[in-house]
């Protein structure tokens, strides 16, 4: 089964890109967008069978990468609860995208690359969330990068779409970076790249003391590394590439940008699935990062900065995608955050969550783009309720998940309300040095999360229409088969919090005791160290913590509507009291420029330097250049040679060999 | 088929075809097609015979197979010594394949002097194939310079316009290590008073000798990878060499000088390559950042290749001096992989120079809506060139950074920068090229893939992401042989620090 899961997409792909043109459109649609169907029930299937208990994690050779030395790397499957809820995010994301694109990308020529690029990243995706190894899960982790770069350049004429995927793949490169140097750091820990004997040894390495004269393990930059500071180093490497993959604070630039692909792909790809595959990455790696509260700490604070910096730019943005795309950054902060202090069950179950919310904004947005003939700023909108009314009910619906609505002590709640909720708890109670700072923050951006989120939905859909009047009169609802994605994903969007949430995060008990439904569910799947009780303290929390993102919330909506229903004029008069704060809001703390400025153009400087100055003048001219001018006078001058070097070179050698073998004759006659 | 000299007819049966163009000696349309025909089909006779090489090679054993011997000058021991282990087999079958494509793609681009322009070839096949089977220090020496007469030959004659610069370079570079190295091998010979490599393989040079024979063979195969700061010349020698030149420059010739790190430098030298593995070490990552980050700037697509290779083959002498299971089969495979990655680059610059004569990059754009399968193929190369998994590119630069940072992590370090910068300039270059509207006049009659192109182009796809999924079959060869090196290696610096110790 798990063969057919993964290997379907790509038989999408192979038949959509290479005889795309031969079949036909309609034929590459249906076959790509029914092979994911397949494969999302068939993922569902393996997932209840965890759900509900039974399933046993499990493994599947499926041939031989490459070995060299101890160096084996095997192409194989890894099964287990963690990864059976990875196949329902991307196979069920993946599958609805494939249908909404039928519609969406109705009009476009180059439909069968679409789709084929569409079932390519699921591959990649799956090939990530199923490896049971560093280097096959990196090969999944470069596929979807590649991907990504070839969809949100999809638009190849766009020059604006080719500079943002360029960016996307080069940002996430710097991530890579430091994942591969991870990998290799973990290859000398543990001399296997393999899963199971990490997490066999990593517990072995935990169990050795931390005695000044143990043993160095890892020898990095200089410094000879004992074990604590060697899985440090490893699992901040592993955690460099999850921050590019999962546009974490400083590697995060790319992925407002990449905004420019179709939308259905930043549905898919920039909110659902890819961008969690760092979330993913640390979740699988606990056992390693559970050993290092340095590493979880400096999680923490990436998170949780990464959580409020997003949402402080999101207040502002007025195209109504990079809204939502920032908000995707700030709620993939949270998730770290909520990993850094050990909740995993939590960060995984936001993921879960996450995906069928965003992945509903996302499409809902596509769907109001598409009504409004490609306007994608929200200036330009307004009053569409009443045109696209099935549209707007979904977007309120992935509103209200977004921002959490339900009743505090109760189960009542929308999917985020359990899920968001449970990160803010689990910081609150948290270990490591940043989670105070955590809390606060995430608390602060869950007002913001709440601002932006009704203010999109205000401004897209209530008040004046400000649209031209001939937009306005071709405003239609979306077909069928962009609305029907939309309704599941809106049931995910609010039921899946209430239906999941027990065995994800688990649910009250005595303290010194942990949901057997939690254990049972999750069973080896996620690490937890011995010292780890987050599980059983975040449920035990002050009632004024449980309220707060509630509070929040509904400041958040109360401003939103005061700002843009109540007194329209006065969001425009605040920003024109604060023009400094607004302006790095909407220029997005400068982040871009300072990278051009800092990183870009220097290596464009150095790069010209180098080969002008270096290769140029000082290479070349104190080599071959400086040489043969030389030379040239002395053939000039002396020799007068006819024409070429050709025969001074052969010369050169036969005179070589003559003297060799005369001196080999006479100097072996003796 | 013990007796059988498979090795020396695949060495000289190049030599056949250019015999037989070489009596072909009328100039007219049909006699261009012969000439043309006749060199095809010596080339892929050859490759079908050197198959037969890889079949019967034995991978469980490390030394040398399928050995012929004859005495040549008897007095000084000197032999036509040819044989091949797993070090040296693959390269021979990267050759003797490479080369048909080479024909191929000099079909329709080369017009004058079509008949000189085949023999140079088919006698660059042979002297190519002869470095990798030779096992005499003089016949090494012969083939291996001997080599470089028809290639400064083929960029002299059939180059661009600057020719007479850059073969100029590259006979100034290579005349400074061939002497050197020349010098070492007579010490060498004198030293041991054998010619022999097997022979030479099990001497034990005196310490003191070591580093100075290291030196004098580093200067010669450093200019042949080539490394930093001897590099200079493969720009200019790619720019102007005609395509199929540079496809044999980048796929073979370069690969020479690791070949030669990898048979004389290491297993001859062990305690010099201790020693000095620092600055091979400096050198390699020094290589990769510099020149990539000239790749990035580089305004002709062919030198931005050409800068491309320097860094790629920083990975592999990096790797080869690590001295570890990883760093050697990483390099080897470095060096096979980056031969069809680089040769279908340059095959790819070949399509579009041959459309549109220049190689500049502004001159493009926006080629993907008239050429899609030219873009898709592209696309696959310079990925593989960025070393993306799935790719033979990837494994290469996996296992030799793995095999460095095993050893050394500053140079991991800053030689993994190199992944940042690849795609940066490689993905620079293909937006420029390939995507974007098309505006340009000129560009707007160019043709998609011809049939003859497709013949040249597809095969290397299918290989690039074979081996990128499953390098299982190089490994396999090269194993024993790796294996029974770095044994040798280990054991050299051993009986050092053991005479040390006395």
């Amino acid at each position: 089964m798990i063969h057919l899961i993964v290997f379907l997409p790509l038989l999408g792909f192979l038949i959509a890109g290479l005889f795309g043109r031969q079949i036909g459109t309609k034929a590459s649609e249906y076959i790509t967008s029914g092979f994911l169907v397949i494969a999302a029930v068939l993922s569902w299937i393996s997932f209840i069978g965890f759900w509900l208990g039974g399933s046993q994690a499990t493994t599947y050779q499926v041939a031989e990468w490459m070995s060299v030395g101890t160096f084996v790397v095997d192409w194989s499957f890894r099964i287990d609860t963690l990864t059976a809820v990875m196949l329902v995010v991307v196979n069920t994301v993946s599958a609805l995208v494939h249908i909404y694109s039928i519609g969406y990308m109705h009009h476009d020529p180059h439909r069968p690359r679409f789709f084929a690029y569409l079932s390519l990243f699921t591959f990649a995706m799956l090939m990530l969330v199923t490896s049971n190894n560093l280097i096959q899960m990196f090969f999944g982790w470069e596929g979807v990068g590649l991907a990504s770069y070839l969809l949100i350049g999809f638009w190849f004429k766009k020059p604006s779409a080719n500079a943002a995927a360029i960016k996307a793949f080069v940002v996430n490169r710097v991530g890579d970076f430091g994942f591969a140097l991870g990998i290799f750091g973990v290859f000398v820990l543990f001399d296997s790249i393999n899963f199971d004997v990490i997490f066999a040894n990593a517990a072995g390495l935990a169990g050795t003391p931390a005695a000044a004269d143990s043993p160095v393990l890892l020898s990095f930059l200089g410094y000879e590394l004992q074990r604590d500071a060697a899985i440090t180093v490893v699992a901040l490497l592993l955690f460099m590439g999850a921050m590019g993959k999962s546009a974490q604070f400083l590697l995060h630039t790319w992925l407002p940008d990449a905004m420019e692909g179709p939308t259905p792909v930043s549905a898919l790809i920039h909110a659902a699935t890819m961008v969690t595959a760092g979330v993913f990455l640390v979740a699988r790696m606990s056992p390693i990062f559970e050993l290092s509260m340095t590493a979880l700490t400096v999680v923490t604070f990436v998170g949780a900065t990464t959580a409020f910096f997003a949402a402080t730019v999101g207040l502002v943005q007025n195209d109504i995608k990079r809204v939502i795309a920032y908000s995707t950054c700030s709620q993939l902060g949270y998730m770290f955050a909520a990993l850094g202090v050990g909740a995993y069950g939590a960060a995984i179950f936001h993921l879960f969550t996450h995906a069928f919310f965003k992945a509903l904004l996302f499409l809902g947005a596509g769907s109001v783009i598409h009504a409004v003939s490609d306007e994608q700023d929200m200036r330009h909108m307004g009053g569409l309720r009443k045109h696209i009314p099935r549209t707007y009910w979904m977007m309120v619906i992935g509103t209200v998940a977004l921002t959490g609505l339900g009743i505090p002590g109760t189960v009542l709640g929308t999917a985020g309300f359990f899920s968001k909720d449970a990160i803010i708890e689990s910081l609150y109670v948290g270990q490591n040095a940043f989670a105070g700072y955590a809390f606060w923050l995430t608390v602060i951006a869950a007002l913001f999360t709440s601002f932006y989120s009704w203010r999109l939905i205000f401004m897209t859909f209530h008040g004046k229409p400000r649209a031209p009047a001939d937009v306005m009169s071709h405003v239609h609802e979306s077909p069928n088969v962009m609305l029907v994605p939309l309704y599941i994903l809106a049931v995910g969007a609010l039921l899946a919090g209430l239906v999941f949430h027990t065995p994800f995060i688990g649910s009250h008990h005595e303290v010194g005791q942990l949901d057997p439904h939690y254990l049972e569910f999750w069973d080896a799947a996620l690490f937890l160290g011995p010292t780890n009780t987050i599980l059983e303290e975040f449920h035990n929390v002050p009632l004024l913590v449980k309220w707060s993102p509630a509070i929040m919330m509904a400041l958040g909506f109360g401003i939103a509507w005061w700002f843009y229903i109540r007194s329209p004029g006065i969001a425009a008069e605040t920003a024109r009291q604060h023009p400094g704060l607004y302006q790095f809001l909407l220029n997005k703390w400068y982040f871009d420029e300072l990278y051009d400025w800092a990183l870009v153009r220097p290596a464009k400087w150095l790069g010209s330097f180098l080969w002008k100055q270096g290769d140029g003048r000082v290479i070349d001219g104190f080599g071959p250049d400086g040489v043969s001018a030389r030379v040239l006078d002395v053939t000039r001058n002396v020799v007068r040679l006819q024409t070429g070097y050709l025969y001074h070179y052969a010369f050169v050698m036969l005179v070589g060999v003559a003297a060799l073998i005369t001196w080999m004759s006479f100097g072996g006659a003796q | 088929m013990a007796d059988f000299p498979i090795l020396s007819i695949v060495t000289f049966l190049p030599l056949v075809g250019a015999a037989i163009i070489f009596a072909i000696y009328e100039d007219s349309d049909v006699a261009r097609r012969n000439v043309r025909y006749v060199a095809l089909l010596t080339t892929v006779v050859t490759f079908i015979v050197s198959l037969g090489i890889w079949v019967n090679f034995d991978n469980t054993q490390p030394g040398f197979q399928m050995v012929e011997r004859w005495d040549w000058i008897a007095e000084g021991g000197i032999a036509y010594h040819m044989g091949v282990d797993g070090i040296s087999m693959l390269f021979v079958i990267l050759t003797t394949f490479l080369m048909p494509f080479c024909i191929l793609a000099s079909w329709e681009s080369v017009t004058k002097r079509i008949r000189e322009y085949m023999i140079a070839f088919l006698v660059l096949e042979t002297l190519m194939i002869g470095v990798f089977c030779a096992l005499d220090l003089v016949l090494f020496y012969v083939f291996f310079e001997a080599g470089l007469i028809p290639m400064f030959l083929i960029i002299g004659v059939w180059g661009g316009q600057h020719r007479v610069y850059a073969s100029l370079k590259f006979f100034l570079y290579t005349l400074l290590g061939s002497v050197l190295m020349l010098l070492a091998m007579m010490a060498m010979i004198w030293q041991s008073g054998t010619s022999d490599i097997p022979l030479l393989l099990a001497h034990d040079f005196p310490a003191s000798m070591q580093t100075w024979l290291w030196i004098a063979f580093f200067a010669s195969f450093a200019v042949k990878m080539p490394m930093w700061p001897v590099h200079t010349w493969l720009p200019d020698a790619h720019v102007e060499a005609p395509t199929a030149g540079s496809v044999i420059l980048a796929g073979i010739l370069l690969k020479m000088g690791g070949y030669g790190f990898l048979r004389f430098s290491l297993p001859m030298f062990p305690l010099a390559s201790a020693d000095l593995q620092m600055v091979v070490f400096v050198l390699s990552a020094i290589a990769i950042v510099y020149t990539s980050l000239v790749a990035l700037m580089q305004e002709d697509i062919k030198k931005l290749i050409a800068y491309s290779s320097v860094a790629h083959m920083g990975y592999v002498t990096m790797g080869i001096f690590a001295a570890n299971a990883q760093g050697i089969q990483g390099g080897i495979f470095q060096m096979l992989s980056h031969g069809l990655i680089s040769g279908a680059l340059f095959l790819c610059v070949g399509v579009v120079y041959d459309r549109m004569h220049t190689r500049q990059i502004d001159a493009y754009g926006g080629l993907v809506n008239r050429m899609p399968a030219y873009a898709t193929v592209f696309l696959i190369f310079t990925m593989a060139n960025v070393g993306l998994p799935g790719t033979s590119g990837f494994v290469g630069e996996l296992l030799t950074l793995l095999g460095v940072f095993k050893v050394n992590t500053w140079i991991a370090v800053f030689a993994t920068l190199g992944v940042i910068l690849s795609a940066a300039y490689a993905l620079w270059l293909y937006r420029r090229v390939i995507f974007g509207a098309l505006e340009k006049e000129t560009l707007k009659a160019m043709l998609d893939l011809s049939p003859r192109e497709k013949l040249i182009l597809y095969p290397l796809v299918v290989l690039v992401i074979y081996f990128g999924v499953n390098p299982g079959p190089v490994f396999d060869v090269t194993q024993a042989s790796v294996d029974a090196l770095i044994a040798d290696y280990q054991a050299g610096l051993q009986a050092a620090v053991q005479t040390a110790a006395k």
